[in-house]
């Protein structure tokens, strides 16, 4: 830097916790718009501070507080209405998300291996914004979390259970049994395969597949492309210039609906399942005080995070999160079965791959009740994350290529499924086939981790890890939700001032203990899962933006 | 006494409440004979004043080339980016008042409100963090 040379960069040599920006970023085709980001927001400085997008905020905020409303004083009402909505379209439509879920799962393949997957996001020369360590831990921790810890144990046994029972045919020729494709009935081995197989379907490439394609056309209409990071953004090749008016506020909205009555409802159901472990272990009464405090506690833990940030915040939880979630993983491993869960792990793999075009057809399915009841469920379940979870990955994703996002996204996290729920849920088909044990076969669903535990060593020590763990992974989803949400309802706006993601971070606890309080998480779950439907055709229409962006990018 | 190095905080996305600021940065540097960093903060997303961090370089290092015309050092500029902005706005500062190496600092900072008392303005906590003057422009 000269003085001749005014505004050059100055020479960086201090120890400074940003980088300076690097040269220009390489050649990328930058969408020109008449729109400028912020141009429907309103803004103030001086009474209270705030910058929201005036349609999108307004409509979601009045909106959460009605349904909030609606829901708790027409509970009897409105609770059939929704869980038979849901219930309808996953048995009727189940073939729609099955199909659309494998156009994700292909698609995503398919860039991997095609010569797209060298673009990068941010531009030929951009730089990676986070380490492997942190970035891998933000996806995992936002994408799958919770589940994780109550379905690990007792989806796989479930499985297994219906497996061994075989089919059995109603009166009407329907068949009544849950179990996956034929069955394995009365063969031990073959329902263990079937019932591992079936799970990791479930939790390997096709969720992840969902968040990778919402994650990756943010992330491409953003960083390449200069359009703000928002749902709306990646409708730009269909809808044009219109994207700006009310199909996009439309988009935005229902994306932060989904959001919140997602991570509320998961908060209220979450935090009974939680107290209900505390309680196992402690004695914890299971009361309605007791549910509050967790909530409360969760949102302010939460409330700390958002208000640190993304890096001191989110991310770090995250890594905490992912190196406790290791340490159980790793007990397990070692104290139970080991060899059994070494040699599972690639049983379950090729036991996944073998019955992966069975579980994956979307027509002409025997087994109506899993392919409806189970899979479509977790479609559609999926699918109503995916607003938040694809663009909280978007947000950390800037300088990956496209075939490093697509490996981390989908291929690294299924592999890891896979280990989680052969560990697990091996252990536990291992405990009732081998040992006998029927402990966690006949304990409720948010108890079965713990009782599994009980049958390992330091069991006091484990399951206060396990229980640790739940809640974290509460955090994690609460804090990026409201960082997600914070940006949708600011217009795609990231630098809006830090009051705001406190209001929705709020909002959440506060939605989650009124819907628990006076009824209603039920109904609310199955709202949002519902919204899984408007979303697919969103996520097909995001596959198209996806190739047609990709193919204007330099490579 | 002199100030040799000013530091001049740039929001580029609301230049319009950044004159004042920036005509009493001026005047300062033009009556120290000192010379003039603008510092300015943007996130890798796109935003309100730029589509990329590259552009935000260029309109900020514009804007310095502009504002240093009339200064006996001239101008310069020093963009950062951050992963978070609306959070790490006034660690980044703190740091660039270093980096800059800036013995007084002039920013624009809105009158303080009810929220203040427990969430402190910008202009308010880099005044009571920093080591070096803060001119906080109201």
């Amino acid at each position: 830097m000269t003085e001749k040379d005014p505004g050059a960069e100055t020479d960086l040599d201090t120890q400074s916790k940003v980088e300076p920006v690097p040269a220009p970023q390489g050649r990328t085709e930058i969408i020109e718009t008449d729109y400028e980001i912020g141009r429907d927001n309103l803004t103030s400085s001086w009474k209270l501070e705030f910058d929201i997008h005036q349609v999108v905020f307004t409509v979601s905020a009045l909106g959460v507080l009605a349904f909030t409303f609606f829901t708790m004083a027409f509970q009897e009402e409105l609770e059939p209405v929704f869980i038979g909505m849901r219930g309808w379209l996953t048995s009727n439509l189940d073939w729609f998300f099955l199909l659309s879920a494998n156009i994700f799962v292909l698609l995503s393949l398919f860039l991997i291996v095609s010569p797209l997957g060298k673009v990068r996001l941010g531009g030929p020369e951009a730089e990676p914004s986070f380490s492997y360590i942190g970035w891998f831990s933000m996806l995992f921790a936002a994408g799958m979390g919770i589940g994780l810890m109550f379905y690990g144990v007792s989806e796989p046994l479930s499985h297994f259970d219906s497996a061994m029972g075989g089919i059995s045919v109603g009166e009407d020729g329907i068949r009544t049994d849950w179990a996956p494709l034929g069955g394995a009935e009365g063969d031990v081995a073959e329902a263990t395969r079937l019932g591992m197989a079936a799970t990791i379907f479930h939790w390997g490439l096709h969720p992840w597949a969902i968040y990778a394609v919402v994650g990756l056309a943010l992330a491409l209409f953003s960083y390449n492309k200069g359009l703000p990071l928002t749902l709306r953004s990646c409708f730009y090749p269909i809808f044009g210039e219109r994207v700006w008016g009310w199909p996009g506020h439309i988009i935005d909205i229902l994306a932060i609906f989904s959001t919140i009555f997602g991570l509320a409802t998961s908060l209220g159901i979450g935090a009974q399942q939680s107290a209900a472990g505390l309680n196992f272990l402690f004695g914890f009464s299971t009361s309605n005080p007791m549910l509050i405090t967790l909530i409360l506690a969760i949102t302010a833990v939460a409330l700390v995070s958002v208000v640190a940030g993304l890096d001191a915040g989110v991310k770090r939880l995250s890594e905490i999160n992912m190196a406790l979630a290791a340490i159980l993983l790793f007990f397990i491993i070692a104290f139970g079965p080991t060899l059994e869960i070494v040699s599972g792990f690639f049983a379950n793999l090729l036991a996944y791959g073998e019955y992966l075009p069975a579980l994956s057809m979307p027509f002409e399915r025997e087994d109506a009740n899993f392919a409806s009841g189970w899979t479509a469920f977790y479609w559609a379940w999926w699918i109503s994350w995916s607003p938040f979870v694809g663009m909280f990955i978007a947000r950390v994703s800037r300088g990956r290529t496209v075939r490093e996002f697509l490996i981390a996204v989908l291929i690294v996290p299924t592999i890891l499924s896979v280990i989680w729920m052969t560990a697990m849920g091996g252990t536990a088909i291992s405990q009732l086939v081998n040992d006998g044990l029927t402990g966690v076969q006949d304990t409720a669903l948010e108890l079965k981790l713990f009782e599994m535990l009980t049958h390992l060593p330091l069991t006091g020590l484990t399951s206060f890890v396990g229980i640790i763990l739940v809640i974290v992974f509460f955090v994690t989803s609460s804090d990026s939700g409201s960082l997600v949400i914070d940006a949708v309802a600011a217009g795609g706006k990231v630098n809006a001032p830090t009051p705001q993601r406190v209001f929705w971070t709020i909002s959440e606890g506060l939605v989650a203990i009124a819907l628990l309080l006076g009824g209603g998480l039920a109904a609310s779950q199955a709202m949002a899962v519902s919204t899984g439907l408007p979303f697919t055709v969103v996520l097909l229409g995001a596959c198209y933006a996806i190739v047609h962006g990709l193919l204007k990018e330099a490579r | 006494m002199s100030y040799t190095q000013i530091m001049l905080p740039i929001d580029l996305e609301h230049a319009d409440r950044m004159e004042k600021a920036i005509q009493t940065a001026l005047a300062l540097a033009v009556q120290f004979g000192a010379k003039l960093t603008l510092v300015g903060v943007t996130s890798e997303l796109p935003g309100v004043s730029a589509h990329n961090p590259a552009e935000f370089k260029e309109k900020l290092s514009a804007l310095a080339q502009r504002l240093g015309e009339g200064l006996p050092q001239g101008a310069q500029s020093r963009t950062y980016v951050a992963h978070d902005p609306s959070v790490q706005i006034d660690g980044i500062l703190l740091d660039a008042i270093k980096d800059v190496g800036a013995d007084l600092v002039v920013m624009a900072s809105h009158i303080p409100n009810v929220l203040n008392a427990i969430w402190p303005s910008h202009g308010g906590k880099m005044a009571s963090h920093a080591d070096v003057s803060v001119f906080v422009v109201r």
